[in-house]
């Protein structure tokens, strides 16, 4: 029974309580939002077959985030580890910086659409939360962010932007001050304000609905890579599409369109990091922020600490999407140190003009060390999610220096 | 279904007052100490309510985190808890006891195991969170095979239809959450207004016993003494973050806290 149904869409595949393979997912959530959620949920599959909505969500793809990102080879790192062909799909070209871009701005607009006045959403690299302020900008919304104060302290710049588009950041001070604990603190305020405020979160993490909306946002990234693939070469080539894996929102929109090909024909691999790595570990089940997840606890149940160097994978659990691709051996998990994924940077800048962020710093890594093993008419696509300028001053702390 | 929870209403009943029920936190700030003040405050208390700490919880205020940061902190697990209510148990004094947490806690622990633990240590009923109806069916039932009275919540935003059903499966006491906040928050609705859910609650089976509780305090208290049962939960745990910050005994504090509460309610 643990097969990916064909001909359904991969968020579609949860039974009619939320669950995906019957264990995933679900929704764990305080009573007083069951309502509030229950309304999104028949707001959100209303508006996915709505001709009028989805023109209107093109339309801010287009001219707001600007577009169609970049598909390109890098010829210098191909010829340089001399096996499988590079290319690079560049999410993070998009106005935004990153893929948050593209579920900020549909959060926004569903928010406009639900009629409520307000947004409260949670981040970790704050990428999300500079797109959805931006988002929030653009649509005369409120807007409040969550992060915890270690990451307020180390993406300083995305504070900064966030603050200056006129959002509110709520500083969260508890357990590890990181990602995990902005969740949980959004959550509440959510339960707080369920009436009057519409919740964006983060990552394809969350009750049922709220993961929904992020990976069906972030689908565009796949869309696009289908079209620009055979446009460049004629049909769908044997692929290795490698993401780096957080809470899992671009590895679900990177990967979404093309998981009907046999694994044979498109691998998929999502590299988590080190330290926080819940796919690769063979971590247990957890009930974490609404959702049964895979999730990395301790033997008492209690949550456990996580370390990255990238706030963004900073994160215990990830989505139940995830763990569905896992069980039914659709994509293959691995890790990647802090060392690992500053090691890869070092490569990139010096045969490439990329400067990718500390995320998909770890997708690169994995590209690396496979590349010469693969022959050459096999085709490598890193979705490369996010832009380093974020990161210049961790990076430089580290290893000393940050390219132009 | 008769348990101990059913004498508590009984005896409430005959005095026609609500029950005062308190929250408090196992292995808060200690294991030991938190049983001490379990044992103070049964002088006053008609039922207590436990709360199993977890370190990710959806509708805590500040105060109940902080309760819960201090008992995970110095080491509380859920066996600590168990063997704590065992010795509760005996003491003379000792009250229906209702545990309250999120559901990870019990999923890591085996559902089946933790109603069973519950059930031999004398646990009279359980609060679970993030179980929402119709998800928490099952173990609804399996709490009522082993005679403990599973407590379903119903909240302002609860539909008139949802609540129906809620009520319909719910065991003898339901647990009203007075208005859309999380624990401790000031309230939002006026009494007026949780009193009118609340005769809601009730119409739909008057044999139901039903608490409120979210935002309970001693200037609030008053106004819900036609309610079957009160709860105050964050007001206790901050009387005891205050009598530990200013090296007072907390279980002595409390347990005035909760005299001073019950006058009211006369």
């Amino acid at each position: 029974m643990t097969k990916i149904k064909k001909n359904i869409p991969l968020i579609d595949q949860h039974n009619e309580r939320g669950f995906y393979l019957n264990k995933f997912g679900g929704n764990f959530v305080a009573e007083t939002a069951i309502k509030p959620i229950e309304d999104l949920s028949n707001l959100f599959e209303k508006l996915r077959k709505n001709k009028k909505f989805l023109r209107k969500r093109d339309k801010y793809f287009k001219y707001y985030l600007g577009g169609e990102t970049p598909f390109f080879k890098l010829e210098n790192l191909t010829k340089h580890l001399g096996g499988a062909q590079i290319w690079c799909k560049d999410v993070s070209a998009i106005n935004g910086d990153a893929h948050k871009a593209y579920h900020a701005t549909v959060n926004a607009l569903i928010c406009k659409e639900s009629g409520k006045k307000s947004l409260a959403g949670d981040t970790g690299a704050g990428m999300f939360g500079k797109n959805l302020a931006m988002a929030a900008k653009e649509m005369k919304i409120k807007c409040k962010i969550f992060m915890g104060t270690k990451d307020i302290s180390r993406q300083a710049l995305n504070v900064k932007f966030m603050k200056k588009a006129g959002a509110e950041v709520v500083p969260v001070d508890t357990g590890s001050r990181t990602l995990v604990d902005a969740v949980s603190e959004c959550m509440r305020f959510y339960v707080s304000n369920c009436q009057t405020t519409h919740l964006a979160v983060g990552s394809a993490i969350g009750a049922n609905v709220f993961l929904k909306i992020c990976a069906w946002s972030t689908s565009q990234i796949s869309r696009e890579l289908k079209s620009q693939i055979i446009k460049e070469f004629g049909k769908i080539p044997k692929l290795h599409l490698l993401n780096v894996i957080g809470g899992g929102s671009s590895a679900i929109g990177f990967w979404n369109e093309f998981i009907n090909y046999s694994k044979n024909h498109v691998k998929l691999t999502g590299v988590e990091a080190k330290y926080a790595a819940p796919l690769t570990t063979n971590a247990k089940i957890a009930i974490l922020h609404g959702a049964a997840q895979y999730c990395l606890q301790d033997k008492n149940g209690q949550i456990a600490d996580t370390h990255s160097i990238s706030a963004g994978l900073d994160y215990p659990g990830v989505s139940p999407l995830h763990c569905m691709l896992k069980d039914t051996k659709r994509a293959k998990y691995t890790s990647c140190s802090d060392e690992g994924a500053l090691n890869a940077l070092k490569l990139i800048w010096k045969y490439e003009n990329l400067r990718p962020s500390l995320e998909p710093a770890h997708a690169w890594a994995e590209c690396i060390r496979i590349a010469p093993k693969l022959k050459k008419d096999e085709v490598i696509i890193v979705n490369n999610c996010g832009s380093g300028s974020k990161d210049a001053k961790i990076i430089k702390n580290k290893i000393g220096y940050y390219p132009k | 279904m008769r348990n101990e929870i059913d004498k508590a209403f009984k005896i409430t009943r005959k005095e026609n007052r609500p029950a005062l029920i308190s929250f408090t936190v196992a292995g808060d700030n200690t294991k030991k100490k938190s049983l001490e003040i379990l044992k103070s405050i049964s002088n006053t208390v008609d039922i207590a309510e436990w709360g199993m700490a977890f370190n990710c919880p959806g509708a805590d205020g500040p105060e109940i985190q902080n309760s819960s940061y201090r008992a995970i902190k110095n080491g509380i697990k859920l066996n600590d808890t168990f063997s704590l209510i065992k010795k509760y148990k005996k003491y003379k004094n000792s009250k229906p006891l209702i545990l309250m947490g999120y559901y990870q806690l019990i999923y890591n622990y085996g559902e089946k195991k933790f109603i069973k633990k519950c059930k031999s240590v004398g646990v009279s009923g359980l609060i679970v969170v993030d179980l929402p109806w119709p998800d928490n069916k099952n173990f609804s039932k399996l709490c009522k095979k082993n005679s403990i009275c599973f407590i379903q919540l119903i909240a302002p935003t609860t539909s008139k239809s949802r609540m129906k059903s809620i009520v319909k499966d719910s065991h003898q006491l339901i647990y009203q959450v007075s208005n859309v906040n999380i624990t401790g928050g000031k309230l939002k609705s006026t009494a007026k207004t949780i009193l009118k859910n609340y005769q809601i609650i009730k119409k739909i089976n008057p044999t139901k016993n039903v608490i409120i509780g979210f935002g309970i305090t001693k200037d609030t208290i008053a106004d819900f003494k036609r309610a079957n049962g009160l709860v105050v939960g964050s007001a206790c745990c901050k009387v005891i973050s205050n009598a530990i910050k200013n090296g007072l005994n907390p279980a002595k504090k409390l347990n005035n806290m909760l005299l001073s509460l019950k006058e009211k309610l006369k």
